[in-house]
C-alpha cells in the first residue's frame, strides 16, 4: 500500500540551527506510527515541519501524493493533515462551543452540524461544559477540546504532540483506546509523538526512535530505547 | 445644576467620539499589539476625502459614505503594505512605521489641499435645544452619540455572533492555533485594520466640525484622548475603551467648563498619569499590571 505520509531528507530548526537532520520516515494508512525519543530529540519540530508552522531547509514531505512544499498551514488542514499541538492548546478566551465551531468555519458542507453532535457525543464532558470558557476546563477536558477540534474537521491524517502530558493515566488510556478504535472504524492515520512509552506502545502499530535530530531506528527493543533515552 | 447637566451631556458626546477612537485603537492592539500611532492620520485622509465628495456633491452623507470607505480602504492598504512586513522585522518596526505613515500622510495631505484650517459644515444644529429655559443638548450632539453607538452595536453583532467574528478574536487571541484549524489569520488582519481605520474615520467626520476645522493635523490631539480613552479602559478591552472614552469626554468637559478650555490638555495627561500609577493596566484588564 502507498504510504499516507512520506517524509523524505527533512532537515528543519529555527534561525539557521537545525534541529531536524535529513529524517526520513513514512507512514501507512490507517495505521498508529509512535514517534518516541527524549526532550530535545528533534520530535515537536517534526511535527510543526509536517504541518507547515515551520518551513524546512531541505527535503520534502509527501502526503497522499502530493507534495506540500508552498502550502500554508491553512491549507494543509483542508487537506486532511490535522495537528493537535503540544500543552492542549486551547483558546482560553473562547467557549468550548466556540474553539470547536472555529475548526469547522473553512467547510462548505451540509454535514457540520451532525460533525459538531458527534465529537459532542464521543466527548460527553465537554457537552455539560459548552458555554465554559477555555481557561475553566480541567487539563482532560482540554485535551478532550483539542482532540475534538481536531477530529471535527475530519482529518485523515492526525498529528498528536504529547497528548498524555499531565493527564491521569486513567484518561490517557481512554485517549489512546479512542485512537485506535478511530483507526479501525474509520480509517484515521495518526502520528503519535509521546514520553510516554509504554503507553504508546500499547497501541502503535510501528514505533521509530529520534535521537538528536535524526530517526535512529525503527527498532524499539529496550536497548535502543535506552539508548535513546539515557545515551548509553 | 442645568449647566452640569449641559456639561455631562456634551461630555458624553465628546467622550463617544473618543470611546470610538479608542475602539478603533484597542481593534488594532488585541489583533497585532501594535499602538497605531498612524490612526490619526489615517482618520484625517479619510475626513479629507470626505470634504472633496461633499464639494462635488454638495451631500454631507455621500462625504460621509466616502469617508468610511475610504477608511477601509486605507486601513487594508496600509495592514498589506506596510504593517505585514514591519511586523517581521520586530515588535517595534511597526511602532516606528507607523509614525513614518504620521509624517508622510499629513505632509501629502498639505501638498494637496494646503496647510489652512477648512471649516466643515454639520448635517443638523450645534446649537443646544433648550427645556423650560436650559440649554440641554444640541441635535447634533445627539446625532455624534447615535452614530457612535449604532457602530458600537454593528462591531458587538460582529464580533459576537458572526463567523468572521469568532475568526477575528480566534486570530487575536491565538494566530498559530487558529492557522491550525485553517484560519487564514492574515486575511482577518487585513480586515481588522480596514475595520478599525474606518472607525476612526468615523470618529474624525463627527469630531472634527466640532473643532477648528479640517487640517492635516485635525486629529492630533484627538489622537491623545482617544489613547488615554483606550489606556484608561486596558487596550485590551473594548468595553474598556467605551467605558474609557466617556469618562474622558466628561472629566474634560467638567474641566473645560469650570475651569476654562486652557486646562483640558493638562487634565487629558493626569487623568493618564493617574491611572497608570494606580492602575497600570487599565480599569478593565485582566492582567495585574503591566509586563516591564
Amino acid at each position: 500500500m502507498r504510504p499516507l505520509l512520506e517524509v523524505q531528507g527533512l532537515t528543519a530548526g529555527y534561525g539557521g540551527v537545525p534541529v531536524l537532520d535529513e529524517v526520513d520516515l513514512a507512514i501507512e494508512p490507517a495505521t498508529i506510527c509512535a514517534v518516541l525519543g527524549a526532550n530535545g530529540a528533534g520530535k515537536t519540530t517534526l511535527v510543526r515541519a509536517l504541518s507547515g508552522l515551520i518551513r524546512p531547509a531541505a527535503g520534502q514531505v509527501v502526503y497522499d501524493g502530493r507534495n506540500l512544499d508552498g502550502v500554508p498551514v491553512e491549507d494543509r488542514v483542508r487537506l486532511g493533515l490535522a495537528h493537535v499541538p503540544e500543552g492542549r492548546a486551547v483558546v482560553e478566551q473562547l467557549t468550548v462551543d466556540e474553539n470547536l465551531r472555529l475548526a469547522v468555519l473553512w467547510r462548505r458542507d451540509r454535514h457540520v452540524r451532525r460533525d459538531l453532535a458527534e465529537v459532542y457525543e464521543l466527548f460527553e464532558p465537554l457537552a455539560r461544559r459548552r458555554s465554559h470558557l477555555g481557561h475553566q476546563l480541567s487539563g482532560g477536558e482540554r485535551q478532550m477540546l483539542a482532540l475534538g477540534r481536531a477530529l471535527v474537521a475530519g482529518p485523515r491524517l492526525l498529528l498528536l504532540d504529547e497528548p498524555s502530558l499531565g493527564l491521569a493515566p486513567k484518561v490517557i488510556a481512554e485517549i489512546l483506546t479512542l485512537l485506535a478504535r478511530l483507526r479501525d472504524t474509520t480509517g484515521l492515520t495518526v502520528l503519535l509523538v509521546e514520553q510516554n512509552v509504554r503507553s504508546a506502545l500499547s497501541v502503535a502499530d510501528r514505533s521509530v526512535v529520534m535521537a538528536l535530530g535524526r530517526v535512529t531506528t525503527a527498532d524499539v527493543s529496550d536497548a535502543t530505547l535506552r539508548h535513546a533515552y539515557l545515551g548509553f | 445644576m442645568e449647566r452640569f447637566v449641559f456639561l455631562t451631556l456634551d461630555g458624553l458626546a465628546r467622550g463617544a467620539v473618543y470611546a470610538a477612537f479608542g475602539l478603533a485603537l484597542v481593534l488594532i492592539w488585541r489583533g497585532t499589539r501594535v499602538v497605531n500611532f498612524a490612526q490619526g492620520a489615517l482618520a484625517v485622509a479619510s475626513a479629507y476625502l470626505a470634504y472633496t465628495v461633499t464639494g462635488a456633491t454638495g451631500s454631507y452623507w455621500w462625504g460621509l459614505v466616502a469617508a468610511l470607505a475610504g477608511g477601509l480602504a486605507l486601513g487594508a492598504l496600509v495592514e498589506l503594505l506596510v504593517m505585514r512586513w514591519a511586523g517581521r522585522a520586530g515588535p517595534l518596526e511597526p511602532v516606528i512605521a507607523a509614525l513614518g505613515l504620521v509624517l508622510l500622510i499629513q505632509a501629502l495631505l498639505g501638498m494637496v489641499y494646503g496647510n489652512d484650517f477648512h471649516p466643515v459644515d454639520t448635517p443638523f444644529a450645534r446649537t443646544a435645544l433648550t427645556v423650560r429655559g436650559f440649554d440641554l443638548v444640541s441635535p447634533y450632539d445627539l446625532f455624534v452619540l447615535g452614530a457612535v453607538l449604532t457602530v458600537m452595536l454593528l462591531l458587538a453583532v460582529l464580533f459576537g455572533r458572526t463567523k468572521t467574528g469568532l475568526r477575528m478574536r480566534a486570530a487575536a487571541f491565538a494566530p498559530e492555533v487558529s492557522r491550525l484549524l485553517g484560519v487564514r489569520v492574515g486575511r482577518v488582519l487585513t480586515l481588522g485594520w480596514a475595520l478599525a481605520a474606518a472607525v476612526g474615520a468615523l470618529a474624525a467626520m463627527l469630531v472634527i466640525p466640532t473643532e477648528l476645522g479640517l487640517h492635516p493635523t485635525a486629529m492630533d490631539l484627538v489622537f491623545v484622548s482617544g489613547f488615554t480613552a483606550a489606556v484608561v479602559g486596558g487596550l485590551d478591552s473594548p468595553v474598556g475603551a467605551v467605558v474609557g472614552g466617556l469618562g474622558v469626554g466628561v472629566v474634560l468637559s467638567y474641566v473645560g467648563g469650570y475651569l476654562g478650555s486652557d486646562a483640558t490638555p493638562v487634565a487629558v495627561l493626569l487623568l493618564l498619569l493617574t491611572v497608570l500609577l494606580l492602575r497600570p493596566g487599565g480599569l478593565f484588564s485582566t492582567v495585574q499590571a503591566r509586563r516591564v
